[in-house]
């Protein structure tokens, strides 16, 4: 009786086992900056991958505000702890390219046997993404560019009838706002983001030497051009009369004076719309960021955001999971419930042409206007992107900068050289640090 | 007479203090070898590469105009931040010590805002006077025409993190004088109002000597506050900004080391820091401490 048992209780074992072993699936960390609203989609997707297949799992965990998830990345990588997939603001493309640390994506998806046709994403985004010869280092994941939102109860109320397309008509509207008592022709959040880097790309004017820092580490910036400095003084001229109000570096304190109807017009990132349509108790309307009068064609504007990165010294079964998990991210379903949930880019044309069939641009034209002006025009080896060392603390050295403009204690001229002398110094330390590895 | 009790074995005496010692060595000495030892690399922060570059940072934090700005920032920020918070502390203090009613009352609200966390009381501040959405900056502007503006003007910023960082140290103060002030004798100060000392008399002669170790005490903890811990605050409501007015040492600490990721020159800047709080505290030991009267 008890020999009988063992037999059966062995062999059950020896054929429960292996089955146990193929049901249960490879699983991937995930790592990311997606906090409330858009934290919730992030674990919807997630879910939805788990629920599409048994082969792998994936793991999403919050970790905090962009900084907070690179330092929590870093550390984990000197710990030898890493998680599979991490996601990375923008600004840290650089570091994270050069880190040592990293498999790239499109490495990742040659060697795991995924040919994927990379022309058939909107290529103002990828561009962002792509190191020196052209092929993607990491996975554009929230992607959004800078637009200009205006108060159609305030326009109507100062006599505007059409919408500022060049800054010259931004100088007309603004003024009317005014003198209709208005307490701020315009207003823009992320300064360095909106006016600097933007209206570079733009205009297609250098942000920075070596095409924006692209071709190599040796670079320096150029925000010091006349055009550049133009654009900073005409801005100067108008905050004397109100015609442009600064209120603060990031999006809170220009979001507040657009919601109280206390500036006409507000730049900031499309992700903003979402925000709008809860909070604004008026009509609004989204338009193209203006260009110069002389800019026929003007060039396409640049991305923010952040995109996910590949860690190496994983096995190959694991990569063979996020490979798959990026593939899904890319599928027109998730494209499009992440655009519609949360007013970042769909990444593939597909998904956009997708969305454009089923008239949701139609319905909501305001979501168009972005990606519009997004893919307006291919890329130059301008307005792909920026490509910098140090980029956090080089943001930080231009707002600075021109906060001293806004309350004069520096003319234009002399704030943008010295942001370029800090910043250069910046650049050289960094390249100092990378150069002395290679 | 010998008062000190002494343990029979030799070695029980090490073995108490030995816990405190591991959390010391591990949370203190630790970190800060490391930080000494990394402020002479050049690393990247992923730990791929490094490179001794001798006193290359130190040497390019010292040729920073902006460093050199940032010093003077933090001096003139601890320094005001302690002396508002330990006179405000201390008139409160006294007030409430005359106070005949719900003494306990008053006492427990005037110690609240200590449990209200740095970054919160910031945000708090931050709801009062931002010029775009704080209550009370948007009254003053529309009110009295006053153009405070924290975001735009330096002078104004300066004044907002040191008000929320006075605040919050405000109440600690306030405990500490008022356990002095019950300390004091009210014989003395009965003795010396008979003699005819009018009440100002009386609390500079009597009470301000008899409170000295008390003050001198909070002197020292509010400047090491006002330098370390009103990272909070300035992170809240500043970032530093606007045009770097409000970046003080700590702030650039985290700025240069945790966002811009540079990690030799944070870990420099801390061991500056780490000497210069030394240095202070040394100092106030050294030549204020032998004006203060301990009783007894």
């Amino acid at each position: 009786m008890v020999l009988r048992k063992w037999v059966a209780s062995i062999t059950a074992a020896l054929i429960l086992a292996p089955a146990a072993a193929m049901a249960k699936p490879v699983t991937i960390q995930w790592w990311h900056a997606m906090r409330s609203a858009r934290g919730e989609v992030a674990n919807e997707i997630i879910k939805r991958f788990n629920e599409s297949q048994d082969q792998y799992k994936v793991e999403g965990s919050f970790k905090g505000n962009y900084d907070e998830t690179l330092n929590a990345g870093i550390a984990a990588f000197r710990a030898k702890k890493q998680p599979h997939l991490m996601q990375v603001f923008e600004v840290g493309t650089q570091t994270m390219m050069l880190s040592g640390a990293i498999y790239p994506v499109f490495q990742l998806m040659k060697d795991t046997g995924n040919d994927i046709d990379w022309s058939r994403y909107l290529q103002p985004i990828l561009s962002y993404y792509m190191n020196a010869d052209g092929n993607l280092v990491s996975m554009p994941f929230n992607s959004s560019t800078p637009v200009m939102y205006y108060n159609k109860a305030l326009f109507k109320k100062a006599g505007i009838d059409t919408i500022p397309v060049t800054w010259d008509d931004m100088g007309v509207a603004t003024k009317k706002l005014r003198d209709a008592g208005v307490g701020a022709g315009m207003v823009t959040a992320w300064q360095s983001w909106v006016q600097v880097e933007n209206y570079s790309a733009i205009h297609n004017i250098p942000f920075a030497t070596l095409s924006n820092g692209y071709e190599g580490l040796d670079v320096e910036l150029t925000i010091n051009n006349p055009q550049m400095v133009k654009h900073i003084t005409r801005l100067k001229e108008w905050a004397k009369d109100g015609r442009f109000v600064y209120s603060g570096q990031k999006y809170q304190g220009p979001k507040a004076e657009f919601l109280a109807q206390n500036a006409g017009i507000y730049m900031d990132s499309i992700s903003g719309i979402a925000k709008l349509k809860k909070a604004a108790q008026f009509d609004w309307g989204v338009a193209p960021l203006p260009v110069e009068a002389d800019m026929k064609n003007p060039q396409n504007s640049i991305i923010g955001g952040a995109s996910l990165w590949v860690f190496k010294g994983k096995s190959k079964k694991e990569y063979k999971a996020v490979a798959a998990f990026l593939k899904f991210l890319s599928t027109n379903e998730i494209q499009e419930y992440w655009h519609k949930e949360t007013g970042y880019f769909p990444t593939t044309i597909d998904a956009y042409e997708s969305l454009k069939a089923k008239g949701y641009y139609k319905a909501d034209p305001k979501q168009e206007v972005g990606i519009t002006q997004l893919k307006r025009r291919d890329p130059t080896k301008i307005s792909r992107g920026l490509r910098l060392g140090s980029f956090t603390q080089i943001r930080n050295i231009i707002n600075e900068e021109l906060e001293l403009v806004w309350n004069g204690n520096k003319t234009p001229q002399e704030a943008l050289d010295s942001a370029v002398k800090r910043s250069n110094i910046k650049l050289k330390s960094f390249a100092k640090t990378y150069k002395k590895r290679s | 007479m010998q008062k000190r009790s002494v343990f029979k074995s030799k070695y029980l005496p090490y073995v108490l203090i030995l816990p405190q010692l591991l959390v010391t060595l591990t949370f203190f000495y630790w970190p800060a070898a490391q930080g000494l030892i990394q402020s002479f690399f050049l690393s990247d922060p992923f730990g791929q590469s490094n490179a001794f570059v001798w006193f290359d940072n130190y040497v390019a934090i010292f040729t920073d105009p902006l460093y050199l700005k940032s010093i003077g920032i933090t001096v003139a920020f601890s320094l005001t931040t302690a002396f508002v918070s330990i006179s405000l502390g201390l008139t409160i203090a006294t007030l409430a010590n005359r106070a005949t009613r719900c003494k306990a009352l008053i006492r427990t609200m005037l110690v609240w805002p200590y449990a209200v966390a740095p970054a919160i009381s910031g945000i708090l501040w931050l709801f009062l006077l931002h010029p775009s959405f704080g209550v009370v900056a948007l009254a003053l502007k529309k009110g009295f025409g006053f153009n405070w503006n924290p975001v735009l003007n330096g002078g104004d910023a300066l004044a907002m993190v040191i008000v929320a960082s006075a605040w919050k140290e405000i109440s600690y103060n306030f405990v500490f004088f008022m356990a002095g002030l019950q300390a004091v004798p009210h014989s003395l100060i009965e003795a010396a109002s008979m003699d005819g000392a009018s009440p100002f008399r009386r609390f500079r002669s009597i009470t301000l000597p008899l409170l000295s170790p008390t003050l001198f005490f909070l002197t020292v903890m509010n400047i090491i506050y006002a330098f370390f811990e009103t990272f909070g605050v300035i992170h809240a409501v500043t970032q530093g900004g606007p045009g770097g007015s409000t970046n003080t040492l700590v702030y650039k600490v985290y700025q240069d080391g945790f966002i811009g990721l540079d990690m030799g020159s944070s870990a420099a800047q801390s061991v500056i820091l780490m000497v210069l709080i030394v240095g202070v505290t040394v100092f106030q030991f050294k030549f204020i401490e032998k004006k203060v009267q301990y009783a007894g």
